[in-house]
């Protein structure tokens, strides 16, 4: 379980300095080098293990599960069964709102990677995965970066590029693996999670890059470094996707806790999408009070999700957006389980109805129904994010969608704001 | 059991089983394609189609066992399952042992099929288009009182059933929508539904 | 030992068989998928009047959906 791994590290950036991740990364991707002269070498990991326990370092990619468990499911999974493990560093990045492993990885590839060795050794695996959303600019530079890192044999387990078809439900954990068994990128059902039988039916660590940069520092900066900044309960800083109007979308590295209002117009909206398109709409009220803290988001029925902030531009409607949201997290279904099948093209549908002013009065009740009949029968989680995402919206958008029951927009004839890949305007307006 | 007795029972299951097979493959086919029966529920319809196979298990030991212990016809018990060994009739008989090979390997994955899981079954289980030809073309070749009459007309009725069915499901075969179609389909209903005023 | 059922969504195809075999745990909802009861969903296991019906719901799934296993529920990571 002790890991090898080589050299010792430089001196250690201030503790309390952002960003962390994305230090001196501004212009392009960071090479080996350059890597090296910023951080230092990877320094010698006793046991990984331990120190993503003492760090506290939670899952960056939707879950904020620990990764400490993670590996150490992994790990005892592999001894027990005598079967090598395999480690998965995830950037599928289907969320459309989402491009902060996008930027993460074509700006800082190495710290992806390092922190992959580290998990390869924490966990004895013998095959690593580099899982990435096929976009030119990021798979070159991750190309670039394991040639790189291959030339000077740095990865005593070597790592291999696989390239995934953006979709929104393929960085999921169960798509990841079958897509690396062969199969497309969509989820599965199986009894076994894919710690104990994963790809190949070995014992799998599928994890997201900005978790494994994340586990490169306190790797080599210790785990008290790690926890200067962040929250006791989740420490550590993260990556978030800014959208407001007027600006494309932007990513920030900033310490969990943070307060919203710090990094948002949150007064000059009426809700701000909090997580993703699984995540939750919050009121303006409720968002100008809360930090970016577990405890306090799960308080408002919100997560930190993969770490989306978006604010609605006060000249668009909540319900006409989160319409077209739904629309197409219905197309992006998979189509493979009855209850997602058949509710979220319904539910869709019937939001689409409301947005447009024209839906029957009973059309809650319905929303409310569907919405009851689909949760936690999927095989994978993407009906329970879909319908909480409407859930939010009734709720934070409530007297909008009075006006909407009635007939009437109070903000009609704004263009849409967040994206939707393959979904037309007028397919969720009609 | 004297010859003749022998001979008319391995002749009569041998008919029974025509009909019966052609019963439970017809509701098989049904069954796939989750077509509704009126007045049956859903799992009395799988309970038929299950026990009609068993049933036709049984009339194959008998059908098999009569046959052979008939002095009349030499059939060695080799030849029951090694196709085209057959010194009598070896052409209609090897068919026959080659669709009894078939329907034991059908019975046998689905009594095992929770163990050897959904996929492995229904590979095996899809051989069943070939058994049921073989199965016809062995029964009428050997059974010169299949050619006419009665029975011929109710052979004729059978395979006209099954491949009524066969055809049907076919069609939806060919009709399949991909799973991710689906949703596209399912949005394009519910937009026809609608919930607008 | 005590078993429980277990559904798989994506090889569910609605035959609608469980259903009506055991009522008493499995409901259809109304576009004719089945849906385990909230004890069922939780992990609890088939009561023992039950476990003959339960068995037979699944000797007739016709693909297999439902099965019935012994292993403790699915501890579900993150």
């Amino acid at each position: 379980m002790s890991a090898g791994l080589l050299t010792s590290s430089a001196v250690p950036p201030r503790a309390d300095e952002l960003p962390r991740l994305l230090a001196g990364a501004a212009t392009g991707p960071v090479g080996l080098a350059a890597h090296h002269e910023r951080f230092g070498m990877l320094g010698l990991v006793d046991d990984p293990i331990e120190l993503a326990a003492a760090a506290g370092l939670l899952g960056r990619g939707g879950g904020a599960f620990p990764l400490a468990r993670k590996l150490a499911a992994v790990q005892s999974a592999a001894s027990r069964r005598g079967s090598a493990a395999v480690v998965v560093a995830n950037a599928a990045e289907g969320e459309p709102a989402s491009i902060k492993d996008r930027v993460l990885l074509s700006q800082a590839p190495h710290l992806v990677l390092d922190g992959l060795r580290v998990a390869a050794a924490a966990t004895g695996a013998t095959t690593a995965y580099l899982f990435v959303r096929s976009d030119t600019v990021l798979v070159r530079a991750a190309a670039q970066a394991l040639t790189e890192r291959s030339a000077r044999r740095l990865d005593p387990v070597p790592v291999t590029l696989v390239q995934v078809a953006p979709r929104f439900i393929a960085g999921e954990e169960s798509a990841v693996v079958h897509r690396l068994a062969g199969g497309d990128a969509i989820p599965t059902y199986t009894p076994d999670l894919v710690s104990e039988r994963g790809v190949g039916g070995r014992p799998t660590l599928v994890s997201n890059v900005e978790t494994l940069a994340h586990l490169a520092l306190a790797a080599r900066f210790g785990a008290t470094w790690f926890r200067a900044v962040g929250t006791a309960t989740a420490p550590g800083s993260m990556l978030v996707t800014v959208h407001r109007d007027g600006s494309p979308a932007g990513v920030r590295e900033v310490a969990i806790g943070t307060r919203l209002s710090s990094l948002l117009p949150v007064t000059d909206s009426e809700a701000v999408l909090i997580g993703g398109y699984h995540g939750a709409w919050v009121s303006r009220s409720a968002a100008a009070q809360l930090r970016l803290d577990d405890d306090e988001l799960a308080a408002v029925g919100a997560s930190r999700g993969a770490g989306v902030l978006a604010v609605l531009p006060p000249d668009r409607c909540g319900v006409v957006e989160t319409a077209r949201l739904l629309r197409y997290l219905a197309l992006e279904s998979a189509g493979q389980c009855g209850p997602c099948l058949n509710g979220l093209p319904r539910i869709a549908v019937a939001m689409a109805d409301l947005a447009s002013g024209r839906a029957r009065p009973d059309v809650l009740g319905n929303l409310r129904r569907w919405a009851g009949l689909v949760v936690g029968r999927g095989a994978c989680h993407h009906p329970d994010g879909s319908v909480r995402l409407l859930a939010s919206a009734l709720t934070a958008f409530g007297p909008e969608v009075e006006q909407h029951l009635a007939g009437r927009c109070s903000r009609p004839g704004g263009r849409p704001f967040l994206p939707t890949p393959g979904v037309s305007d007028l397919g969720a307006l009609r | 059991m004297s010859s003749s007795v022998l001979w008319y029972l391995s002749r009569s299951t041998g008919m029974v089983l025509l009909v019966l097979l052609s019963f439970t493959a017809v509701l098989g086919i049904l069954i796939h394609s989750r077509a509704r029966v009126q007045w049956l529920p859903s799992f009395a319809v799988t309970g038929l189609h299950r026990n009609a196979s068993l049933l036709a298990v049984v009339l194959l030991v008998i059908h098999v066992a009569t046959a052979v212990l008939d002095p009349f016809v030499s059939i060695s018990w080799l030849s029951v399952v090694v196709p085209f060994t057959s010194h009598y009739e070896p052409v209609w008989m090897g068919l026959g042992a080659l669709s009894l090979d078939i329907m034991l390997a059908v019975v046998v994955t689905s009594l095992l099929r929770e163990r050897i899981g959904h996929r492995t079954w229904r590979a095996v289980h899809v051989l069943n288009y070939a058994m049921y030809p073989l199965a016809v073309v062995h029964g009428i070749g050997a059974a010169s009182d299949l050619q006419s009459g009665v029975l011929l007309l109710i052979s004729v009725v059978c395979v006209a059933a099954v491949a009524g069915a066969a055809g049907w499901r076919l069609v939806d075969a060919l009709r399949h929508v991909p799973p991710r179609r689906r949703v596209v389909v399912q949005l394009a209903a519910a937009e026809a539904v609608g919930t607008r005023r | 030992m005590s078993e429980r059922l277990q559904l798989d969504p994506t090889r569910c195809d609605g035959h609608g068989g469980c259903a009506e075999l055991l009522p008493e745990l499995i409901r259809l909802d109304e576009w004719g998928f089945p849906q385990l009861t909230a004890a069922e969903r939780a992990g609890s296991p088939v009561p023992s009047a039950l476990h003959r019906h339960a068995r037979r719901a699944v000797t007739l799934c016709p693909t297999l959906a439902l099965r019935l296993i012994t292993t403790p529920p699915k501890d579900r990571q993150a």
